[in-house]
């Protein structure tokens, strides 16, 4: 078995054993980029020296003796989360030669337990998006068929884990972004709760909904890396100050007396019989492990999609107000005027889906329409907030699909973005609701896709989530693309 | 027709914390460009504000000294417009929930109080300047400015002249120059206001059609502003015209002021809240903490000066409408014991010094040295002019009052013998002076008394040199 197959766990286990160096190591998994990145497109910037590197650094503290379970790992970030000295473009002609002169929080904390950066990953354009297409590098490839897209936004995280491209990534979820192309690459995501990860350096999409979060192989990769993320933050004032958890403590607990809350909403109407069948099952699986299964309602979420659209729109549009062709980033060539300056530059350097956002955003906070929309979407919050407080009193983990289909080809909806839009209705109230959110493989459809089941927990019920997830990987066992089928 | 004119004043005050509101970059005036940001007040992306606590303390200070309400949960509001000096493209403020609400301050025209409501004093971030590029034909931005706390103060629509609009507009100064939240440097911008005015025949009770008036920067600005303004608008509506709602930009220089095309009108700035920033909870063992921190305001210090010290209302307003003329009057009336020798020389002498050497004398006056001057002079120990000359020597080297009366001999001479020496000496020089005395013409006794006085090098005791000339000239005539 190839090195690049192995866990964070495992891989960490052979560099302390001297299996193998970290810059041995950190070439292999360059030489796998080099190799497939053509065909994947997973990878947006490649830091090869740099990683390199900080392979040296990582493999003097391991010989130091240095314990940290991140020491030496490779790992892949997207491209929406600050590197310092290495571009960030947040896939945009806008930020294309962007260089930030810090990093975010997140990249200081995984640089300081010695983890290695491999580069930079393929997104949708500023994180909007649903498919990985909308990118000025082009779309991202599904490692599994690679006529089908990676899920998005963090489409090239979820691929690059995938397809053994770095051991594990990072990723953002606004309305779904970790967790559905986790579930289209069959890898584990983890959209942690609103507040625990520090978004210091992760450029704005939605404020009050973007948290960044893990792509990894398995369950306990996953936990790894959250206990190397989560924490208080001084630079982010929305990060919560409590008390460390040791996230990968209790993961072998199981499910015994664990109450599973089944939405009724969620399994009505609009979702793929596969998908159905595989999270039904997966749900099988953790009561013949002593779970409960109880249905549970969300009268509010059918709100969800618009309520979120509206919410993410109108903050984006203020967030992404400041790429003016100003201070940074893309400036017309062909302005007269600081009028033109503006139009031209935001003209030119945003694609389709962003304007068709800003314009949304815009819209919905102007003056007349203020009230009708922006304030209204607020109050669905709010109710979606509560239907989670209320289902979370007859059950531990809500059970839900990721996405209403396993997969979907390149191409295929690009040109319907209400469609797109739709497919969010398993996410987006989660993000509304600031709950964590892990998906975990748990079947395939008929095409042979991936499909992962997408377990909802309590505000820092991650321990709780992390624990579930677990069982159930147990019972149903990962799967990598190119196995079995 | 007679008119009424109403004016309210927006103030912007600049908040004298350490750092910025939102990040860790000194908040000082002046140096070069952009040497005083950093990606945070520079708006790039990824980056997050996080409130500077002691901004959101001095908001609430001014806000108490202003008699407000204080807000025990606000937040912070997004502002949003396109403006090249605005990183962001939107200015971090507060909306629908400002920190502080209804309160008033009570000003004084001609020897009135007159109470004036405060509608709202909100916290918010300065934004940069623009200036034009030296070796160019644009502009360039200098970000130095980006992110400096601000509060905003709305005054209620209760002034009704230009005076008064001057008088409120010194007396918000004062409050805050008092309770330390600003420095008030209207030469740096640090404080400005707009003027708010329309006019309407006395007796109508609904307003007329306002005009704003931007970013006057000094009393007299306002001052002139509003008046100019108030008989614009007459003159239009006595021409049968309209006064249209705009924004106009007062030129001090010309006396004049200018639409700026009410561009302002179409402005819908979307507002929503600040999502990076958490909502702002007031406790009460905080309020208390700040309400315990706020001094002696200018006109409670005015009234007990009055009405404790003797002091006449007119000097008692001058000396209360600097805070730092107040302070040294205070230290130095206490150390001299006599309130109203303190307060003489500080209308004389002192507004002198500050008339032509300007406010920054009162940097090296030292309330409590210039005390120790006075009470040397209260008790007789040194002369008026040598008051004069010890207060000159303190300001240029700061020495101890006692060092300099000794070093330069400044002391009274009262030995007897050598008075009586400079006496006889100034008689036996000055026969013609002897002879008009003897004629009776007083004045000769003046010019003797001056005499002695210049042989003594003015340090001679008055009474003790006259006394003597008086009995060595009685001598002189009765021989
Ligand atoms: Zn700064």
């Amino acid at each position: 078995m190839s090195i690049l197959n192995k866990t964070i766990k495992e891989t960490s286990e052979l560099l302390r054993a001297r299996k193998i160096g970290v810059v041995e190591l950190t070439r292999e998994y360059i030489k796998k980029i080099e190799k497939d990145n053509e065909n994947i497109n997973c990878y947006i910037t490649v830091c090869e020296k740099e990683a390199l590197d900080a392979a040296e650094k990582a493999q003097k503290l391991i010989d130091e003796g240095e314990a940290s379970p991140l020491c030496g790992i490779p790992a892949g970030i997207k491209d929406n989360i600050c590197t310092e000295g290495i571009r960030t473009t947040c896939a945009s002609k806008m930020l294309e030669n962007f260089i930030p002169p810090y990093s975010a929080t997140v990249v200081e904390k995984l640089l300081g337990q010695g983890a290695v950066v491999l580069g930079k990953l393929n997104m949708d354009e500023f994180a909007m998006g649903g498919s990985s297409e909308n990118s000025i590098f082009g779309p991202v490839r599904n490692p599994w068929d690679n006529t089908r897209v990676a899920g998005g936004s963090s489409g090239g995280s979820a691929a690059a884990v995938s397809a053994n491209m770095a051991c594990f990534t990072l990723g953002s979820d606004t309305g779904g972004s970790i967790r559905q192309p986790a579930s289209f690459c069959g890898v584990v995501g983890l959209k942690p709760t609103y507040g625990l990860v520090s978004r210091y350096g992760l450029v704005a999409f939605a404020s009050s909904l973007d948290q960044i979060g893990p792509l990894a192989k398995d369950v306990t990769d996953c936990a790894i890396i959250l206990n190397a993320i989560a924490g208080f933050d001084p630079m982010d004032s929305t990060s919560v100050n409590k008390e460390y958890e040791d996230y990968t403590q209790d993961l072998e607990k199981g499910v015994q007396g664990i109450r599973i809350g089944l939405p009724k909403e969620f399994f009505d109407i609009g979702l793929d019989d596969d998908v159905k069948e595989a999270v039904l099952n997966a749900v099988r699986q953790l009561e013949a492990l002593g779970g409960k299964a109880y249905e549970v309602g969300l009268p509010s979420i059918k709100h969800s999609v618009p309520a979120y659209y509206i919410i993410s729109s109108s903050e984006a549009s203020a967030n992404l107000a400041r790429y003016d062709g100003i201070r940074y980033g893309y400036r017309s060539s062909k302005a007269r005027d600081i009028s033109e300056l503006y139009r031209l530059s935001r003209g030119e350097g945003f694609g389709r889906e962003v304007k068709r956002r800003i314009l949304l955003g815009t819209y919905a906070l102007s003056s007349g329409y203020h009230d009708e929309l922006y304030k209204k979407a607020l109050k669905v919050r709010r109710m979606i907030f509560n239907d989670f407080n209320n289902a979370f009193e007859n059950c531990d983990v809500i059970a839900a699909p990721s996405y209403p289909v396993a997969s979907f080809k390149i191409g295929e909806n690009i040109q319907e973005p209400l469609k797109m839009y739709l497919g969010d209705i398993y996410t987006a109230g989660v993000n509304l609701a600031g709950l964590p959110g892990l998906v975990v493989p748990c079947g395939r459809d008929k095409n042979g896709m991936p499909i992962g089941i997408q377990l909802i927990g309590k505000a820092f019920s991650e321990k709780l989530l992390l624990r579930v997830g677990y069982a159930l990987e147990k019972a149903v066992g990962t799967f990598r693309p190119g196995e079995g089928n | 027709m007679d008119y009424e004119v109403v004016i309210g004043l927006e103030i912007h005050s600049e908040l004298k914390t350490k750092s910025k509101i939102f990040c860790g970059c000194k908040n000082e005036f002046g140096g070069e460009p952009n040497t005083k940001c950093c990606p945070i007040c520079l708006g790039m992306p990824g980056v997050l504000p996080k409130l500077n606590k002691k901004a959101l303390e001095y908001a609430i200070k001014a806000g108490i000294a202003m008699n407000c309400k204080i807000s025990r949960f606000s937040k912070m509001d997004r502002k949003n417009f396109f403006y090249p000096d605005m990183p962001k493209a939107y200015q971090i403020s507060q909306y629908d929930l400002p920190i502080c609400y209804d309160g008033y301050v009570d000003i004084e025209v001609n020897g009135e109080k007159k109470r004036i409501g405060i509608e709202r004093i909100h916290l918010e971030e300065d934004a940069g300047k623009l200036m034009h590029d030296p070796f160019g034909q644009g502009s360039l931005i200098d970000h130095n400015r980006c992110g400096v706390p601000l509060i905003e103060i709305v005054t209620c629509p209760d002034v009704r002249s230009a005076e008064e609009a001057r008088i409120l507009f010194e007396t918000i100064k004062t409050i805050l120059e008092y309770t330390e939240v600003s420095d008030c440097q209207m030469q740096e911008g640090s404080l400005r206001a707009d003027v708010n005015l329309s006019v309407r025949p006395r007796g109508q009770k609904e307003f007329g059609v306002r005009t704003e008036m931007k970013n006057l920067n000094s009393l007299r600005a306002v001052q002139r502003a509003a008046e100019a303004e108030a008989k614009r608008q007459i003159a239009v509506i006595e021409k049968g015209g309209q006064v249209i709602q705009e924004t106009r930009r007062w030129d001090d220089n010309k006396g004049e002021s200018f639409s700026m095309r009410g561009k302002e009108e179409a402005m819908d700035y979307r507002y929503f809240p600040e999502p990076d920033l958490v909502p702002i909870v007031v406790d009460d063992a905080w309020l208390n903490e700040i309400k315990a921190s706020i001094p002696e305001l200018p006109l409670s210090r005015k009234e007990r000066y009055v009405n404790e010290l003797g002091i006449p209302p007119y000097d008692a307003g001058l000396i209360t409408m600097n805070k730092k003329l107040a302070d040294i009057f205070e230290e130095a009336y206490k150390v001299c014991g006599n309130p109203k020798l303190a307060s003489n020389w500080i209308m004389t002498d002192i507004l002198r010094r500050i008339n032509e050497q300007g406010d920054s004398v009162l940097d090296s006056l030292n309330g409590a040295k210039f005390g120790q001057i006075l009470l040397f002079l209260e008790k007789g120990e040194i002369t008026q002019a040598s008051a004069k000359q010890a207060l000159d020597t303190f300001l240029e080297t700061g020495e101890e009052p006692e060092s300099i009366i000794n070093r330069l001999g400044l002391k009274v001479q009262r030995d007897e013998n050598l008075v009586l020496a400079a006496v006889k000496d100034v008689i036996e020089k000055n026969p013609q002076a002897i002879a008009d005395f003897k004629a009776g013409k007083t004045k000769a006794f003046g010019f003797l008394m001056g005499q002695t006085m210049a042989a003594l090098k003015g340090k001679g005791d008055p009474a003790q040199v006259k006394k003597i000339l008086e009995e060595q000239l009685n001598a002189a005539i009765n021989e």
